[in-house]
């Protein structure tokens, strides 16, 4: 077993540069090294959970915002609706004033012209009444020889249209 | 050399040899011959370099080598966070150096180099480079301790809610186990580390052997221990990294006591 065999000649070579090459290890890799990767990893760590925290934050605020977007909507939907709604109670009155305008003055002149057709009607009886007595006259004169009045006329004529 | 004997001397891997023209350096009168264990430690720690400065890229999104750097100084970091708690930080460099230096010189040792003419050496199959690490562990552990509690550190002998006439008992008994810890620190990893490779040598001897007394032997005897040299790879594989996360572990565990005292 040479670790026993060789033990006296060798242990202090061992030793040495056991010592010598561990100790630069420990040095230049544990002490040098180790610390700045271990560094990296917590910066990076550090990056990781800032960006989560941010990320967070930010879907808080939009989703405040949304909220707050939503309630503001719901207002001018509900501020709309009752514009439109009171443009429809106006424009409602405002036809209904113009139709019942518009309804009087039609029954106006359809009671005008009523009464101008009435009166155009008597008018015009009145002349047949009075050509009706002339022709009357006119007649009984050819047929008759006879000179009636003209009153006479006048009733036998009203007489004989009435019961016409 | 093990090829001009009959046999395959599974011990001879672990010898060390000076390399060229270093035999007799000398320091204070001690050997410090620059040796074939000693060149391993220093190719371990170039390979080790090289990887960790690989991921040193500090980019914000990490690439993949990044990530296999990070994931294991990771590793070590939640083991010192679980065993020791929040104090379990400072003592990421020691054990990050400890248990990638382990992890990487088994893994090194346990490389086919061989096969191109290269003789991998496993220096962590030698109770000398086990036992240094374990004094060091055990005496970060004293002076951690000593330094943070002072005499009350002695207090860890005794375990809360003793009775009264059972403590100079109970503290002898945990003195010897807290005594043995180095041992068996040092001791677990060049036993499983020196077993592994023995077992290997002795197996492709049978190999070497099986195929010298003929073909039929050759393809029975030698290709069962061949299929069965592959699974043990792996398993050697697997000690390689379980046993540098023992010792790390271990060395956690051993830490917090000195740390947090129960």
């Amino acid at each position: 077993m040479p670790q026993i065999a060789q033990l006296a000649e060798t242990y202090s070579s061992q030793i040495f540069w056991l010592l010598v090459i561990f100790g630069l290890v420990f040095f230049v890799i544990g002490r040098g090294m180790v610390p700045k990767v271990v560094e990296t990893v917590g910066q990076r760590d550090a990056q990781i959970t800032s960006d989560l925290a941010a990320a967070q934050s930010a879907r808080d605020r939009a989703d405040e915002e949304e909220a707050a977007w939503r309630m503001r909507e719901n207002e001018n939907r509900a501020a709309a609706q009752a514009i439109i709604a009171d443009a429809k109670a106006d424009g409602a009155s405002r036809n209904e004033a113009r139709l019942a305008e518009a309804q009087a003055r039609i029954d106006r002149e359809t009671d005008e012209a009523e009464q101008r057709i009435a009166h155009s009607r008597r008018s015009a009886l009145e002349e047949i009444e009075a050509v009706a007595a002339d022709a009357t006259q006119d007649i009984v004169r050819r047929l008759a020889g006879l000179d009636i009045d003209d009153v006479a006329a006048r009733s036998a004529v009203k007489g004989a249209m009435n019961h016409g | 050399m093990a090829a001009q004997q009959a046999s395959v001397d599974p011990m001879h891997q672990f010898t060390i040899e000076p390399l060229a023209g270093a035999s007799n350096w000398e320091l204070a009168g001690y050997n410090i011959a620059f040796t074939n264990s000693a060149l391993w430690m220093a190719i371990t720690a170039i390979v080790l370099t090289v990887f960790v400065l690989g991921g040193l890229r500090r980019e914000l999104v990490p690439g993949r080598w990044q990530m296999a750097v990070e994931s294991f100084t990771g590793f070590v970091d939640d083991m010192l966070e679980a065993n020791i708690g929040k104090a379990g930080r400072k003592y990421l460099p020691y054990v990050f150096s400890l248990f990638m230096f382990i992890l990487f010189a088994n893994i090194l040792g346990l490389l086919p180099l061989g096969v191109i003419g290269l003789h991998p050496f496993t220096f962590t199959s030698h109770f000398t480079v086990t036992g240094i690490f374990a004094i060091i562990s055990f005496s970060i552990v004293l002076i951690v301790g000593f330094a943070k509690h002072g005499f009350h550190f002695f207090s860890l002998f005794v375990p809360a809610g003793t009775p009264l006439p059972m403590i100079p008992l109970i503290f002898i008994i945990e003195l010897v186990s807290f005594m043995v810890r180095p041992f068996s620190l040092g001791l677990r990893l060049f036993v499983a580390m020196m077993a592994g490779h023995v077992l290997l040598e002795v197996l492709s001897s049978f190999v070497i052997s099986g195929a010298n007394a003929g073909i039929g032997t050759g393809i029975f005897v030698g290709g069962a221990t061949f299929i069965l040299m592959i699974g043990i790879c792996a398993l050697e594989l697997l000690v390689a990294g379980v046993q540098a996360y023992v010792f790390a572990l271990l060395t956690a565990l051993y830490i917090n006591d000195a740390e947090n005292l129960h």
